[in-house]
């Protein structure tokens, strides 16, 4: 972090050299980037599934693996991806059992998610209430990202993402219309376990940079602004993926040039684009009516 | 062998329960056969039989010339509903376009580069135009009517050019025009493409005048024949032991009545036509 804070200048290429001038904002753009793309995908789909709570309820789980990971002097990234992994194990195997029920499916998850919090509370107390990175661990940073922690959020980012591919069209069938994908052949069950796990590594590799509470702002808002704004699976997948870049890039420029958090200026540009979605969908919708009305006079 | 669905002495058991049993059932080619009975008789197992979901306790069954495991790519399924959620975020032809190749692990390349998407596309323009849902189909399906989500269930259950077709109670939660309407299409597509089809059904009105056959499950039993052999007071009562009248109406209706209704059973074959 420079002891004095940059300044814009609105000079682009001034501007881009300030941006990458220390070691630790280069990797935080790299880790963002990565995490964008990572985050846009899978929460396409969460969204999609109506999985949302369950993807929350991964997140949350991430502040006691990080710090039970902490506390047993463990590297973060393995508490991150242990307790995210585990507990979408955990929520996939309590909620595949049933077919069609929401209802106890969210009850189940909500349980999951509070033995969760408490876990990480005992955490931080056994830590002796100085766990320096505790507001990290929750919202996030872009100081403490290492060059091997790119490397390692690039590999998970990878694997998942190949896999993701490799199931992506039977896990969009087993997601829209899963009776008639049963009927087809698709292995709705399994593919439902594959993906809360894969969800679970990409959570885990989101939280390390946004900090367990603001996993969302790259899972869920980029992926509920681009399915506002078209339902073609094609291109509200890319257009995810588009937006969380944009959140995450413009989110590091101004929290570089500002004296406020990342998670603050990511988070309000998240929202802006979907307020922004809302708006311009409800602007087309009566102006569709009247073409309508007209067509029928 | 030349039926599209044979059963002899088939019985069928969900866990321990059994379902029915007894059932013997020759369907040929091309015929429109209705299944019918009281909720919970089993209607629905017997299409997970032929779909190879659930295999049979007893008896054999034969789905186009062979087990079903082996039928279930000529086969197109219209799974009970299921409609959509209002926010659903998938468009008609999204839909119909899983029919064609929805299992296939991977993911598909846009038109511009597959001559594979192309065809795709091909055949789910074309199917959307047989079911006429042309209008709506590039919409969410959660915003379209239930009349509307069945047509293009229908495409989606269509597009691979199935043998043979299972409806899972296609006409329900739907008003009367568009249940004939609907039914009125199924029976275009079951003479013009000799598709045969098995639909199952509370109230085998809207469809009386088009059946080659039907099949009636009641009381652990199931029963098959021509629709006026099967739906009459004789045969029901048999199937029940209980005594029941068939009574048909001047515009050709049949009403059944004197059937025992069992708390949360819903009338079996009655005019639901008020």
């Amino acid at each position: 972090m420079p002891t004095e804070l940059a300044s814009l200048s609105l000079d682009p290429v001034t501007d881009l050299r300030q941006l990458t001038e220390y070691s630790f904002m280069v990797q935080a753009l790299e880790a963002g980037t990565i995490v964008a793309v990572l985050g846009g995908c899978f929460g396409w789909f969460m969204v999609l599934r109506g999985q949302v709570f369950a993807g929350h309820t991964l997140s949350v789980v991430a502040f006691p693996g990080a710090a039970g990971a902490a506390l047993a002097g463990l590297p973060l990234a393995l508490g991150y991806f242990g307790s995210c992994g585990l507990a979408a194990l955990v929520l996939a195997l309590a909620t595949a059992a049933r077919r069609d029920s929401a209802a106890g499916d969210s009850a189940t998850i909500g349980v999951v998610q509070a033995f969760g919090l408490g876990l990480g509370f005992l955490f931080v107390s056994l830590y002796g209430g100085q766990l320096a990175n505790l507001e990290a661990l929750l919202f996030g940073t872009f100081l403490g990202i290492t060059a091997g922690q790119v490397q390692t959020l690039l590999w998970v980012a990878v694997a998942s993402l190949v896999v993701l591919v490799a199931i992506g069209r039977p896990l969009l069938f087993a997601s829209v219309d899963p009776a008639v994908a049963r009927a087809g052949g698709v292995p709705v069950r399994a593919l439902a376990v594959a993906f809360l796990v894969l969800l679970g590594l990409a959570v885990a590799a989101t939280a390390q940079i946004t900090g367990a509470l603001l996993v969302f702002t790259l899972l869920v808002m980029p992926a509920a602004t681009a399915q506002q704004l078209t339902a073609r699976p094609g291109p509200g997948l890319a257009l995810s993926v588009l937006l969380a870049l944009v959140v995450v890039w413009v989110g590091l420029t101004i929290a570089y040039f500002s004296p406020y958090p990342l998670g603050f200026w990511a988070t309000s540009v998240a929202f802006v684009l979907y307020l922004a979605a809302r708006l311009l969908v409800a602007a087309r919708r009566p102006r569709v009516g009247t073409a309508i009305a007209e067509a029928a006079a | 062998m030349s039926g599209a669905l044979e059963l002899r002495g088939a019985a069928a058991s969900r866990g321990s329960a059994a379902v029915w049993s007894g059932l013997d059932l020759d369907v040929a080619e091309g015929e429109f056969v209705a299944v019918l009975g009281p909720n919970g008789a089993g209607k629905s197992t017997l299409l997970d039989v032929i779909l190879g979901l659930l295999p049979l306790s007893a008896g054999a069954v034969s789905v186009l010339g062979g087990p079903p495991a082996a039928a279930r790519g000529r086969i197109g399924y219209l799974p009970q509903r299921r409609s959509f959620d209002a926010g659903s975020r998938v468009r008609g032809v999204d839909l119909v376009r899983l029919g064609v190749d929805g299992p296939r692990w991977g993911v598909p390349l846009p038109a511009a580069l597959s001559s594979v998407s192309r065809e795709a596309a091909r055949r789910v323009a074309e199917m959307v135009e047989l079911v006429g849902a042309g209008a709506y189909a590039e919409r969410p399906i959660g915003e379209l009517s239930g009349g509307e989500q069945q047509r293009l269930l229908i495409a989606q259950a269509l597009v691979r050019h199935p043998r043979m077709l299972l409806l899972d109670e296609p006409l329900d939660s739907l008003d009367l025009s568009n249940q004939g309407a609907v039914a009125a299409l199924v029976q275009r597509i079951c003479r013009e493409q000799g598709v045969t089809v098995l639909l199952v059904a509370h109230d085998v009105n809207p469809i009386l005048s088009y059946l080659d056959r039907v099949v009636y499950f009641a009381a652990g039993r199931g029963l098959a024949g021509p629709p006026r052999e099967v739906i009459d007071g004789p045969t029901l009562s048999a199937l029940y032991r209980v005594p029941i009248e068939v009574l048909e109406t001047s515009d050709g209706r049949l009403v059944v009545v004197g059937t025992p209704e069992p708390p949360g059973h819903h009338h079996p074959c009655g005019d639901h036509a008020h």
